[in-house]
């Protein structure tokens, strides 16, 4: 039934991924997903995440078999896949024109792209009437041309987490709101002869982070907006965000070997921090769980506090840089997959994810279930936030996101000027225009 | 990943394959003379058994090539049909995009440490196991074994072992009073290259060393035995006996290892995925990148259409120049190098 759809594109796209790698090397396996009726009559529903840490994985199994009891005749198959190998296979697979029934998305222009190819469900008249009070930054992401094409399920934003015990050893009682007080007490932190921060280079996409913050604290959100729109990002402020970015590099205050260090492996950027080997990390919401996962966790020790203003720049404390997991839906993929969707999603069991799992809830009524003081941070932030940026890697073209993720990472490794950056994610995105 | 070698070597025996079934006749009716018809059934009988392969073939390998060669005059972003045609834009970009013009340079080292450390390694490990030794069996295994394991399995591994300061590496190191050694190994921009070139090592020299062995059987013990007697030195029999008869599969493990080099991938993508800031990425990562990551196919396609036009000019020159003498038999070869 899958070939129905979209018949001219999934071969030419099929052409094209086999092209590349035809003739290239890397034998990137496009998996096919065998949607559909199988044999005895059931519907196969295929429901890709990236789910992988424990107790969520186990717990979105159980719901999915639940569903199961409930809808003797569909079947949910679950593929979970690690974070960057996920964005590369869905990358193969929305080349190929055969997406997944359920996938995960974070919205923005990936999102777009693979709507733009005909290949997403317009979910809007299906799900309104039970997402009425999901809170607004939950769903931005996912509203593309004023339609809804995917179901969030989890909110959050990149913030510090931060080491309390390390912090106060080195003398530092409240977390610093300004970027001057920040740098000090990095400095602070490596008098003490703490690592300060830990960051995975070797994944680039951590390292976007300071810059993202940085721009929007200094130029402003609707500066982004514009030079993602002229496809200019030359202008003064941009720069000045990484000379910003330049400074704190110059202390030096990376954990030893971090420009090849992964973000979840046990050598990683979460495991120096869950095990108390650095002072903090600039990271969204899931970082309690996956510092927890990859290392020993700090439990109360653990704090959060928003990125620091810069002194006379136009963005303000408030605005919030992150992003929402969500569920999309493959084009022509069968009526139950949308209805586990709201399965998915009922209270009850969005309660029981917010308890035990660690999400940020993204409807109104979950909010109650939350208890972790950190997570209760992040969500008022979030609902209290006067503007929201989503992931730049997201938001943009692809190669434009990557352009930023690459010259940022060249920028910290000290091979590019804060002008270099500016000037080849311009020359990017203005290609891609 | 190994395409263009399949390219090659299959291109190269096809015609053999049209000719050997004419060659052997396995008719039923020998009484017919060799005729006009016969030669048609014979012909159209290798027809028939090579169709299959040649359409697999026309439709895995020269269809999909074809067809990156085609998008790479395109700039594309891998949906819908490619429509901004760009001209030769993509192979220019080629010349002034620094990322690539490294991967050249990079690979160009590779190669170098692989024949100039790698490959003298698997050979010296493969004189010396080729002697009556206690456990010699023992020792080939063991030195083969890193080839047999996966990539992924062997870049996660050096991954731990090669962690800044928690690693294995930096902490026996440290244990013997040479913590000065460690350092920031895949971490650092001068110290991933040689980094990754001591992995390769490990997980290849195994197989050219058993390529080695295999040679080395072939030399006939009588040589030996007559040099010996000659009054030939150690040095002086494997200079002159052991070396040119081993030039035939000297020269297959240099193909080999270049051809390895310039499609190196899976072993940097799991260790660094080509950073920290490109200093080990190679050509296959930019590829995978620019494709996969940036979704500009059309790029990405000429990067590919590059790596192909090097690996065929590389493994046709060598055919031609080196591979021939192999061809008319190892004893032209001693005459050749006397």
């Amino acid at each position: 039934m899958r070939a129905l759809g979209n018949t001219s594109l999934s071969r030419r796209g099929f052409l094209a991924a086999s092209a590349a790698t035809g003739l290239g090397a890397a034998a990137l396996s496009a998996c096919g997903s065998s949607g559909g009726g199988n044999s005895s009559g059931k519907t196969e529903i295929e429901w890709w995440n990236i789910t992988t840490t424990q107790p969520a994985k186990k717990l979105w199994a159980q719901r999915a078999k639940e569903f199961e009891a409930a809808h003797p005749d569909v079947k949910i198959k679950i593929v979970t896949l690690e974070n960057e190998a996920y964005k590369s296979k869905m990358t193969a697979q929305t080349a190929s024109g055969k997406l997944p029934d359920i996938f995960h998305t974070w919205g923005g222009g990936v999102l777009q792209q693979q709507i733009d190819a005909g290949l997403v469900e317009d979910l809007s008249g299906k799900i309104s009437s039970w997402t009425k009070d999901y809170l607004p930054a939950s769903v931005a992401p996912f509203r593309l041309d004023d339609k809804m094409y995917a179901v969030p399920f989890d909110v959050g934003m990149v913030g510090f987490w931060y080491n309390k015990a390390l912090f106060k050893q080195a003398g530092i009682d409240t977390p610093p709101t300004t970027w001057s007080g920040y740098l000090d007490a990095v400095k602070a932190l490596k008098d003490e002869g703490i690592t300060p921060i830990a960051l995975a280079g070797k994944e680039k996409w951590p390292g976007m982070y300071y810059w993202a913050y940085l721009s929007m604290r200094v130029a402003g959100l609707d500066a982004m907006q514009k030079a993602a729109d002229d496809a200019d990002f030359t202008g003064e402020d941009f720069v000045k965000a990484g000379a910003h970015l330049e400074e704190l590099v110059a202390l030096k205050p990376f954990q030893k070997g971090f420009l090849g260090a992964a973000y979840s492996t046990p050598t990683g950027e979460a495991a120096a921090m869950g095990n108390g080997k650095a002072a903090m990390e600039l990271m969204g919401q899931w970082a309690p769980v996956v510092q927890e996962d990859a290392g020993k966790g700090l439990g109360k020790d653990l704090g959060f506090f928003s990125f620091p203003e810069v002194e006379g720049g136009k963005g303000a404390l408030t605005e919030v840089f992150g992003g929402s997991n969500g569920h999309a839906v493959r084009k022509g993929a069968p009526d139950a997959a949308v209805e586990f969707l709201k399965f998915f999603a009922e209270q009850e069991f969005a309660e029981k994810l917010v308890k035990e799992t660690g999400l940020v809830p993204v409807s109104k009524a979950a909010q109650g279930a939350l208890t972790d003081p950190n997570l209760i941070a992040v969500s008022d932030a979030l609902s209290k936030s006067t503007g929201f940026q989503l992931y730049l890697d997201q938001a943009y073209a692809p190669a434009v996101g990557q352009e930023i993720n690459d010259s940022v990472a060249a920028l910290i490794a000290g091979s590019k000027s804060p002008e270099q950056v500016t000037r080849s994610v311009t020359q990017v995105a203005k290609s891609e225009g | 990943m190994t395409h263009p070698t399949s390219t090659a070597s299959t291109s190269t025996y096809a015609p053999g394959l049209g000719r050997s079934p004419g060659a052997a006749p396995e008719s039923p009716v020998p009484k017919i003379r060799p005729s006009a018809l016969h030669r048609l059934r014979a012909w159209f009988s290798a027809f028939v058994f090579t169709v299959p392969a040649l359409v697999l073939f026309g439709l895995l390998v020269l269809v999909p090539m074809g067809y990156a060669f085609y998008i790479s005059f395109f700039n594309w972003g891998g949906f819908d049909t490619p429509t901004d045609s760009v001209g030769f834009d993509n192979y220019t970009r080629l010349f002034d995009d620094p990322v690539f013009l490294g991967d050249l340079w990079r690979g160009f080292l590779l190669i170098a440490f692989s024949i100039v450390l790698q490959l003298p390694f698997a050979l010296a490990m493969a004189v010396l196991l080729n002697q009556r030794l206690r456990g010699r069996a023992v020792y080939r295994m063991l030195f083969f074994a890193p080839y047999i394991l996966s990539e992924v399995i062997t870049g996660v591994l050096f991954s731990m072992i090669f962690a800044p300061d928690e690693g294995l590496a930096d902490r026996v190191l440290d244990a013997v009073g040479l913590a000065g050694l460690g350092g920031d190994w895949f971490a650092g921009q001068d110290t991933v290259l040689p980094t990754l070139f001591l992995v390769m090592t490990w997980k290849y020299f195994g197989f050219h060393m058993m390529l080695y062995l295999a040679g080395l059987q072939g030399i006939p013990a009588e040589l030996h035995e007559a040099a010996r007697i000659d009054g030939a030195s150690t040095w002086q029999r494997f200079r002159h006996i052991t070396l040119p008869l081993l030039a035939p599969t000297l020269r297959i493990s240099v193909f080999l290892a270049v051809i390895g080099a310039i499609q190196l991938f899976d072993l940097v993508w799991v260790i660094t995925a080509g950073g920290p800031d490109h200093a080990s990425e190679t050509m296959v990562i930019s590829l995978f990148q620019y494709g996969f990551k940036r979704y500009q196919m059309g790029y990405a396609s000429a990067i590919s259409v590059a790596m192909f036009l090097i690996s065929l000019v590389f493994a046709l020159a060598y055919q031609r120049f080196v591979l021939r003498r192999d061809t008319e038999g190892a004893i032209t070869t001693m005459r050749g190098n006397r």
